[in-house]
């Protein structure tokens, strides 16, 4: 053959091809799975564009027999009847051991989007979109408004220009050339734009009783909140407040990392928040929202201080969202601050809460506080 | 393409025609190493798209990474047979692989099993598969790529379900039964028949239709495209194109033991007794070669698997020296790897090469069972049977048009897998389009049915 023929194959791979055709089809598959992508997700950190999923490669099905309890197999090499060893294909996962006799599995680490993911997620709830709380804002914004005769050299528009040119010479004793009468300049007008601004306070119950867990917990939920609440503003803060007996603002890396000791009491914490609401924002003009996440013991001495705490946070709050981090699912809610939050929601507020047991119940608590949520302000 | 390697083409065919092979002449073209990949993945050249192999080209990619296997060659038989050798081979591998490719190439030319295929599929499968191909991407374009898909997923998943006894060309079953009376041809038949009619007018002729199947029918890719209710036209062809592909491979699986063997045997004595080599690159390809025919691999005592090249290249070479050439050259062209290992895997030659039936427990333990000819012989064939597939045989079609599968436990000794042959019911059941029963054993042997 040629040197210049049949070189096809060096610009084609069939075998790429239909691997991505693969690859589409084990996303497809992982959307169908949402609740375990959440679960299992390593967010590396806080700002992380992509979450990585292990997944196993499909398998196209053909009849096969079923696994024996025994087989009986032809090998070869220096061994003798009665010799026993252990089959090297089964030591060890998945790697193919030498002379082993079945093909080792491959786990693939697909990377999603976080968007996607998002995305996802919300035709999974059907959500419609939140009522943004809108004011008179400040807010402006540079827009484009028709065109003018005269402007900056930069926003001459030389198509809308050229038209006027066409135009002009349609008529009869016209100049062929550009006149400055044909030159169009782009206007920018100041725009007032609604507010579309939202606050989401994390509060995070860092004394002795919480565990690494609970607080992983927490973390992996309050990456979602983040995500979804990202989605319904046009620009979103969060101020994260941890507290034990008394309470701290901490930057996002610092928050997870930190871990006091000592009692849990709860109205620090509130009024920590209510603090930062009336020193940086103006509730008539932002949508807030806390989320707090506790193991639920707080100090019975704080009971009372802890509701009108709750209570003057709520007033401003678009929603107010409780998440129990707790191993046992027999007392769930059960708790003084389950409690506390049980009887706001009775009261008509917009509040909720959830038992999350374990990372499996991640989903559930992101549905749950979104579609809560939705109800509460619709 | 190195002109040195080109030079010595032509005088190995010589040698090689003078030894007594027959072959086609043979069209040697060097490809990148990413195409011999493609073509160990999908088997042949330029075939349909489908992403159950380009799982096969990840796992490919991962064995070569991991440097645990390396192509050659890959040869397809025909007149004239193609081989693609691997740009990145040296000269001695190359002239190895040359001598290796004339000994697949008299093989495929003369085992009566690759001649009977190739009759039915003709000596040109490699145009034949990429006109398959060609005509699945047509398909692709008219219907959308789901619904190809499905209709692959469906008949790539029966590839091996075929009848090989069968013409690749099969008619319909006959549309009515045989009147069962008519067969039996005594002396009162006749004088019956002899008879004047009393009202002079012959009766109605009382034709039954005969049942679909009118006996279990092994050859699922077959009887799916003729006898599926609701099948559109194209994914008939999709059926058919997949199963002319099988009735190409079924050769090669059933004598790989043979095929390789002959191909090695033919290699090692082209290369002894072609003294035009040089002696550097003569040395090499012995390397090379004992590389291929290593029983077992070089980090470990034992191998739970065996070496299909090395097995069929000692066992020609035994056979040759005892019986002579012709002898050989007749089993080689007779026999397929059934005959062959029963015929001629001898307890001595079994010993010589240390070969060992194992019994292997579900949790891994493995354990070496004492020496047994006809048990080892089956332990070494028992993954060939029916195609390397279950025997699964459609038994009935019922009036609503719902499918009676029936798979054989009582040859293949245990049930089916059941959530693997649930999905594969599954994909059948999006072109079938009716109800599908299959019939199996469960593990305490009572019977099971799987419906979708």
């Amino acid at each position: 053959m040629g040197e210049g023929a049949g070189k096809w194959y060096e610009l084609f791979s069939r075998g790429a091809r239909d691997w991505l055709r693969h690859d589409e089809k084990i996303r497809a598959a992982v959307k169908d799975n949402l609740p375990d992508i959440i679960a299992g997700a390593d967010l590396a950190n806080e700002n992380a564009r992509t979450v990585r999923v292990p997944v196993r490669m499909l398998e196209h099905h053909h009849f096969r027999l079923r696994r024996p309890d025994e087989s009986f197999g032809a090998g070869q090499g220096n061994a003798k009847p009665g010799d026993v060893f252990t089959d090297p294909s089964k030591e060890g996962q998945g790697e193919k051991g030498p002379g082993g006799r079945e093909e080792g599995e491959v786990q693939l680490l697909l990377e999603f989007k976080v968007d996607e993911i998002v995305d996802w997620l919300w035709e999974e709830m059907q959500l419609p979109n939140l009522k943004p709380r809108a004011g008179p804002s400040e807010e402006t914004d540079w827009t484009r408004e028709g065109w003018d005769r005269r402007g900056a050299r930069s926003r001459l528009d030389r198509r809308r220009s050229f038209k006027e040119m066409v135009k002009r010479r349609g008529a009869p004793g016209a100049t062929p050339t550009f006149t400055d009468e044909d030159l169009r300049y782009r206007q920018l007008a100041r725009r007032r734009q609604p507010a579309v601004h939202a606050v989401v306070f994390f509060m995070l119950d860092v004394s002795g009783s919480m565990s690494d867990r609970d607080r992983k917990l927490a973390k992996t939920f309050f990456f979602w909140v983040v995500q979804g609440l990202r989605r319904e503003y046009r620009s979103l803060e969060s101020v994260f407040v941890g507290h034990t007996t008394e309470a701290w603002e901490f930057n996002e890396p610092e928050f997870f990392q930190v871990s006091g000791s000592g009692g849990t009491v709860a109205s620090t914490g509130l009024s920590k928040v209510r603090e930062i609401i009336d020193a940086r924002y103006n509730p008539a003009r932002s949508n807030i929202y806390l989320f707090y996440a506790s193991d639920g013991d707080n100090s019975v001495s704080d009971a009372a201080d802890a509701r009108t705490a709750l209570a003057t946070v709520t007033a401003d709050a678009c929603f107010t969202g409780y998440v129990e981090v707790s191993a046992g699912p027999s007392r769930a809610l059960a708790t003084e601050t389950g409690r506390m939050f049980e009887e706001l929601q009775a009261a008509g507020c917009a509040a909720g809460s959830y038992a999350l047991g374990d990372f499996d119940a991640v989903w559930g608590a992101v549905r749950h506080f979104f579609t809560t949520e939705n109800e509460a302000t619709a | 393409m190195s002109d040195a390697w080109q030079g010595y083409v032509r005088r190995i065919e010589e040698l090689a025609a003078r030894s007594g092979l027959k072959f086609h002449p043979v069209d040697f073209e060097a490809v990148p190493e990413s195409f011999m990949t493609e073509i160990a993945v999908y088997g042949l050249p330029v075939r349909m798209p489908h992403w159950s192999f380009g799982v096969r080209y990840i796992y490919q990619l991962i064995q070569r990474h991991m440097g645990h296997s390396r192509l050659f060659e890959v040869v397809f038989p025909g007149n004239p047979g193609h081989a693609y050798l691997a740009q990145s081979n040296g000269l001695a591998e190359n002239i190895l692989v040359t001598a290796h490719v004339l000994g697949h190439a008299d093989f495929s030319r003369n085992n009566l099993l690759f001649r009977r295929c190739q009759e039915q599929v003709s000596d040109r499968i490699v145009e034949h598969a990429a006109n398959h191909a060609r005509q699945i991407s047509e398909a692709i374009e008219a219907h959308g790529p789901q619904r190809v898909e499905a209709a692959l997923d469906a008949a790539l998943a029966l590839e091996q379900h075929i009848d090989v006894d069968q013409a690749l060309r099969r008619e319909r079953y006959p549309e009515y039964a045989r009147d069962a009376k008519g067969l039996v041809d005594d002396a009162f038949q006749k004088r019956f028949a002899a008879l004047e009619r009393a009202g002079g007018d012959a009766p109605p002729e009382a034709r039954k239709r005969a049942p679909v199947p009118p006996h279990p029918e092994r050859d699922l890719l077959w009887f799916v495209a003729n006898y599926a209710p609701e099948m559109e036209s194209w994914e008939r062809d999709i059926f058919l194109a997949v199963r002319e592909e099988s009735f190409y491979f079924y050769p090669v699986f059933a004598t790989q033991i043979m095929n390789e063997g002959w191909a090695s045997y033919w290699h090692a004595r082209l290369l002894r007794e072609a003294d035009f080599i040089p002696q550097h690159a003569y040395v090499d390809a012995i390397k090379c070669h004992s590389d291929v025919v290593r029983p077992i691999a070089a980090e470990s005592q034992v191998s739970l698997s065996i070496n299909p090249y090395h097995l069929g290249f000692s066992m020609w070479e035994k056979l040759i020296e005892r019986d002579g050439l012709d002898a050989a050259r007749k089993v080689m062209e007779q026999d397929d790897d059934f005959a062959f290992v029963r015929n001629h895997l001898t307890r001595e030659l079994a010993a010589e090469l240390g070969l060992f039936r194992y019994q292997a427990r579900s949790d891994g333990q493995i354990t070496v069972l004492d020496p047994d000819l006809p048990a080892l012989h089956e332990a070494v064939l028992a993954p060939k049977y029916n195609f390397g597939a279950p025997i699964v045989a459609a038994s009935k079609v019922r009036t609503d048009g719902t499918l009676e599968l029936t798979h054989d436990s009582r040859t293949d000794g245990r049930g089916l897998d059941l959530e693997r042959s649930t999905k594969v019911l599954a994909y059948l059941h999006k072109v079938w389009r009716r109800p599908i029963v299959l019939t199996t054993v469960n593990q305490a042997g009572s019977a099971l049915e799987l419906n979708v």
